[in-house]
């Protein structure tokens, strides 16, 4: 049945692809990627789309059999960050093979050709492959001033955004900027920052947030839309649920540390050498929702908490305001100084409302009134 | 020489006093066990213990039986006698409610000496208790909101899904821990309030809470 399945989808997905000789299997056999290791990635994807693993040969069949899509790689205002994290995944097998599925026609951070060719290859491109081309954006967008505060090659991000996303089958924002505005919407705003979603409101958006990206959520959207033909279920920020459809607290390898009652409670103390869980130290753990505890960076090796620093709340909109501070618990109360926490306000306001009363207290205790039932005569 | 109140005036009902000292221990329970949940202290002597869970557990279970209780406060606000009447919470509505309100407050700012006769609620305690319960509604919202975030996608992370359009999850712990320090400042005033208009208006304040009755000169209507 799955087998079925799998061909079904991948004819499907035929329209929506580049018209080449080759399916991303033969070109992977053609790189001298062996059969072993891309059953291996196959796997690898399956479990990180949360799917059976009984999906993996379907998966492997309809990558045998799919042409790889054609993609353009936008940067706006960004770090290139999740680009690193792209292509310095330690594992070079299944980074070679990310790219090798996808026809990457133009990137401005590693695309050979530069200025006019460059902006050339991408002009072929959207026009070439118009509603069928995927499109990756990296970086938020300027709004602000007609969004003057970011342009490539003498276009505002803006301009180009809608452009490229607006005739893109799918787009993909990778990396919190992108997905929410991120750092450069952050207090106070400079630039007017968004996220696509909202800078190009008809394209169809999957965001991929985190700060980066994890390289192997990228590669399993990817992975969806060849095998499925469709973009994945999204949850109402935007974000894939087999990616964000959890919270990192109730993933996390120190949970039973939280419930059990072990905390670190400084930097280096026993109880964080003993990798106790990081609740106190202001892990926003809680509050994140994020596959970093099974899917971990960088081939698996390790990810923020495991290395004994609390989650940051990446993959959460907004999270340079609504996460810090980063290292307590509760965020600072707007209007009082930094150093108050909540609950020295909330002992103030109580010991405020006990002093009143206690001293209207002492007055009704010296006046003298009238009874109620002196006057009121039955 | 004072008549002395020979009259008993049933005014709460059974619910009225039920959901009262139910919401008395449920907010009692949810502040103690709230309070450690948000800075909780190493009491866990090995990573099997379940110290931490046991004390949230008992939080997320005061927290339904705190709703319930409230819910029931609400349904009986239709259903009870006139003094539980949701009418009873909007003094600021009519004017004669407004013409107590002002002499009530005249009263509390030592500028009236007669201390206004009042059977049920004083105009002041409902008004107070109207925006008591918009926070009670407050902590309610975002305490499930922030429970339901272990099973997004369930009937009650769906039913809630217009917290998280409204509120960051931080904002709502933020508000979530304000908001219990304002209930403190409240309990406070409660408290005090009872206790000088038992003393003030010798109609057994206090003690109508137990009972249901309070005690006047003139007869029940």
């Amino acid at each position: 049945m799955s087998t079925q399945k799998g061909r079904d989808v991948s004819g499907k997905t035929e329209q929506g692809l580049e018209e080449r000789e080759y399916s991303v299997g033969e070109i992977l056999k053609q790189r001298g990627v062996s059969r072993r290791d891309f059953l291996k990635f196959c796997t690898a994807m399956t479990a990180a789309l949360s799917l059976p693993a009984t999906f993996a040969p379907t998966i492997a069949q309809a990558l045998d059999e799919v042409k790889r899509p054609t993609l353009v790689w936008l940067e706006f205002q960004d770090c290139a960050g999740d680009t690193e994290a792209l292509l310095r995944a330690a594992n070079p097998t299944v980074s070679e093979i990310i790219l090798d599925i996808l026809s990457v026609d133009y990137h401005e951070t590693i695309m050979a050709a530069a200025g006019h060719q460059a902006e050339e290859a991408l002009e072929n491109a959207i026009t070439k492959y118009k509603g069928k081309y995927l499109c990756v954006v990296e970086g938020s967008i300027s709004m602000k001033d007609g969004g003057v505060y970011g342009c490539t090659s003498g276009k505002t991000h803006l301009e180009t955004a809608r452009r490229v996303c607006g005739g893109a089958l799918a787009t993909i924002a990778i990396g919190t900027c992108a997905s929410y505005g991120g750092i450069p919407a952050a207090m106070p705003n400079p630039t007017g920052a968004v996220g696509v979603q909202e800078a190009v409101s008809g394209a169809t958006v999957i965001n991929l947030p985190g700060c980066p990206c994890n390289a192997d959520n990228l590669t399993a959207t990817v992975v969806y839309y060849l095998v499925f033909g469709k973009i994945p279920e999204m949850d109402s920020k935007g974000r894939p649920l087999f990616a964000y459809g959890k919270r990192i607290h109730d993933n996390c390898e120190r949970r039973p540390h939280f419930d059990a009652g072990q905390y670190v409670e400084h930097w280096g103390d026993d109880a964080h050498r003993k990798g106790f869980c990081l609740y106190k130290m202001g892990c926003k753990g809680p509050a994140t929702f994020h596959n970093c505890p099974t899917q971990r960076y960088n081939e698996k090796t390790s990810w923020p908490v495991a290395s004994g620093h609390g989650c940051v709340g990446c993959s959460e909109p907004h999270f340079w305001d609504t996460m810090s501070p980063m290292y307590r618990r509760l965020p600072n109360v707007p209007g009082f100084g930094i150093e108050a926490t909540a609950d020295k306000i909330g002992l103030g306001l109580v010991a405020g409302v006990g002093a009143a009363f206690a001293v209207h207290g002492v007055m009704n205790a010296l006046r003298k009134d009238k009874d109620p039932n002196e006057t009121k005569e039955g | 020489m004072p008549k002395t109140p020979k009259y008993k005036h049933y005014i709460w009902e059974l619910p009225v006093r039920c959901s009262h000292w139910i919401n008395v221990l449920s907010i009692t329970i949810l502040a103690i066990t709230g309070f450690f949940i948000g800075s909780p202290y190493n009491s866990g002597g090995s990573a099997s213990d379940f110290s931490m869970g046991w004390i949230r557990f008992v939080h997320f279970t005061a927290a339904y039986v705190f709703v319930v209780s409230v819910a029931s406060r609400v349904i009986w606000s239709l259903m009870g006698n006139k003094y539980a009447s949701w009418r009873e919470f909007f003094p600021f509505l009519t004017s004669t409610g407004r013409k107590k309100m002002v002499k009530m407050l005249r009263y509390y700012m030592f500028l009236e000496k007669k201390v206004p006769e009042t059977y049920g609620h004083n105009p002041m305690a409902t008004t107070a208790y109207i925006v008591l319960f918009g926070l009670y509604v407050m902590m309610i919202l975002t305490g499930f909101a922030l429970y339901a975030q272990h099973a997004p996608g369930g009937l009650m992370y769906k039913s809630l899904g217009f917290m998280y359009m409204l509120f960051s999850s931080q904002g709502m712990r933020l508000a979530h821990h304000l908001g219990l320090w304002v209930i403190a400042g409240f309990i406070i005033n409660h408290v005090y309030s009872a206790v000088l208009m038992d003393i003030k208006e010798h109609d057994g304040e206090i003690s109508s809470i137990f009972s249901g009755f309070k005690y006047r000169i003139n007869k029940p209507e």
